[in-house]
């Protein structure tokens, strides 16, 4: 009963049938079985965010949940965060902001970033702040991940406006 | 593949997976599988990370994500019903009106992170009873009454009897922790909460939650808890005793803060004595009853 099972997740709108041990996290499962490593494995235990994903919307660990866990569910990587060549509003201000230095982190970021403003599109800035610090960076110093989502906020905010 | 992540990274010890729908089915197979290993998965917040250091090792998993009826939160009979797949998250706004529903939403700030309050429970909290968990204070403070299902049957149990310990309740081992439950609180209780954790999202190394009314000018129903300091949160009937019937003010509050910080006995680890967690314990304290009577002080 602890031999693998059969699961399907839902990829950034793909289907990816795959067979794991119920004890595969999702984070593994993403990147070893749906071959997509844009999602990054750090401390394994919750406490750095380089793995966030979107599942069902939320910005979660991936490495604390079981992929079995993820059967039925929307699952978003930063690999989808791009529509084609046209990045997201957040890729293009962590470019223009400096956010991203050795890269490590940035996925986690990123996609803890997407989650947080299309969950509270209304956020303050405390409470960006507050999000922020979920994830661990070693490089930037974080002034340029605030500056970044602070810029991607204010250009999502300037759109959703002229519509 | 020696040096590959497969091998060096840390990974969970096998276990077998269950994904119940109803709370009969839940509580069947805590039954059967709990004397062989078998555990709760709710959030998984805390419970993965114990897995992947395998300081948990569950030959069983009863995830209880998909069980009907386990989300529901609400209030009846002046009683707020917070059900075991309810997320922390579900507390950033609200979630009934008056003092309450700020009470938690302020404290929900504390817990953790972002990411981890959209996924992680309270029940969960409870249940895991970390004794630097923000949930259990709230639960000790306000005597909250969980509720434990099991193969046989139901029972109440009052927070003062629920934490045993660090990471020890009063749950056997074939109970869920289904629901907890709160008392509504009157529109003129005033509350305060203070923790010190070492950056933002750390666990707690004390933290002091006040709750009390002011009438004709002195402070009725005062209720103090602590978590992070002692081996599980718990209300402290000397600081309490010291504030009832007084006048809110400086002097009373520094009376009932010390007082706190000596009734207790402190956690210890190689980075926080004795000593360091009373003066916390105190500063915390002296904050939260600070904050409860903001304005009423100085007025």
């Amino acid at each position: 009963m602890t031999g693998p099972v059969d699961v399907t997740l839902t990829i950034n709108g793909r289907s990816h049938a795959i067979r794991v041990e119920p004890r595969r996290t999702l984070l593994d499962a993403i990147r070893d079985e749906c071959g997509l490593t844009g999602t990054h494995m750090g401390c394994e235990h919750g406490v750095c965010g380089a793995c966030t994903v979107l599942v069902d919307g939320d910005p979660v660990r991936a490495c604390l949940m079981f992929a079995v866990q993820a059967e039925g569910s929307n699952v978003r990587t930063v690999e989808g965060l791009a529509q084609g060549d046209a990045l997201h509003a957040l890729q293009r201000a962590f470019m223009a902001h400096h956010g991203v230095q050795c890269g490590f982190c940035t996925p986690g970021f990123l996609m803890l970033a997407a989650g947080a403003l299309e969950r509270e599109p209304d956020i303050g800035d405390a409470e960006l702040l507050e999000v922020l610090s979920s994830n661990l960076c070693r490089c930037t110093g974080y002034q340029g991940i605030v500056a970044a989502v602070r810029a991607a906020l204010a250009e999502l905010r300037e759109a959703g406006n002229e519509h | 593949m020696p040096g590959s992540t497969r091998e060096t990274s840390v990974k969970p010890a096998p276990f077998a997976y269950q994904r119940p729908a109803t709370i009969e089915d839940a509580v069947r197979l805590l039954g059967e599988l709990a004397p062989h290993e078998g555990r709760v998965l709710a959030g998984g917040q805390s419970l993965v990370p114990i897995m992947a250091f395998r300081l948990a090792r569950p030959a069983y998993l009863i995830d209880i994500n998909a069980v009907a009826g386990l989300d529901r939160l609400f209030v009846r009979d002046g009683v707020l019903r917070i059900g075991a797949r309810v997320r922390h998250a579900a507390f950033h706004r609200p979630v009934v009106d008056g003092p309450l529903g700020a009470m938690l939403a302020q404290v929900v700030r504390h817990v953790a992170h972002y990411p981890i309050r959209l996924r992680g429970t309270l029940c969960g909290s409870l249940a895991h009873a970390d004794p630097a968990a923000e949930w259990g204070v709230v639960a000790a403070t306000l005597d909250a009454e969980l509720v434990a299902v099991g193969a046989r049957g139901e029972r109440r149990v009052a927070a003062s009897d629920f934490f045993r310990g660090p990471m020890e309740t009063a749950l056997a081992s074939d109970e869920l922790l289904a629901e907890a439950r709160l008392p509504v609180l009157p529109d003129d209780t005033r509350f305060g909460f203070a923790e010190f954790s070492r950056r933002a999202g750390d666990y707690a190394l004390a933290m002091a939650l006040a709750v009390l009314r002011i009438e004709a000018g002195t402070i009725a129903a005062p209720r103090l808890g602590l978590g992070g300091a002692e081996a599980a949160p718990r209300r402290i009937a000397a600081a309490e005793g010291l504030l009832r019937g007084e006048a809110p003010g400086e002097a009373v509050f520094r009376a009932a803060a010390e007082a706190a910080a000596a009734a207790i006995d402190p956690l210890e680890d190689p980075e926080t004595d004795a000593q360091y967690r009373r003066e916390l314990v105190e500063a915390m304290v002296f904050r939260a009853l600070t904050q409860v009577c903001a304005g009423e002080a100085e007025a």
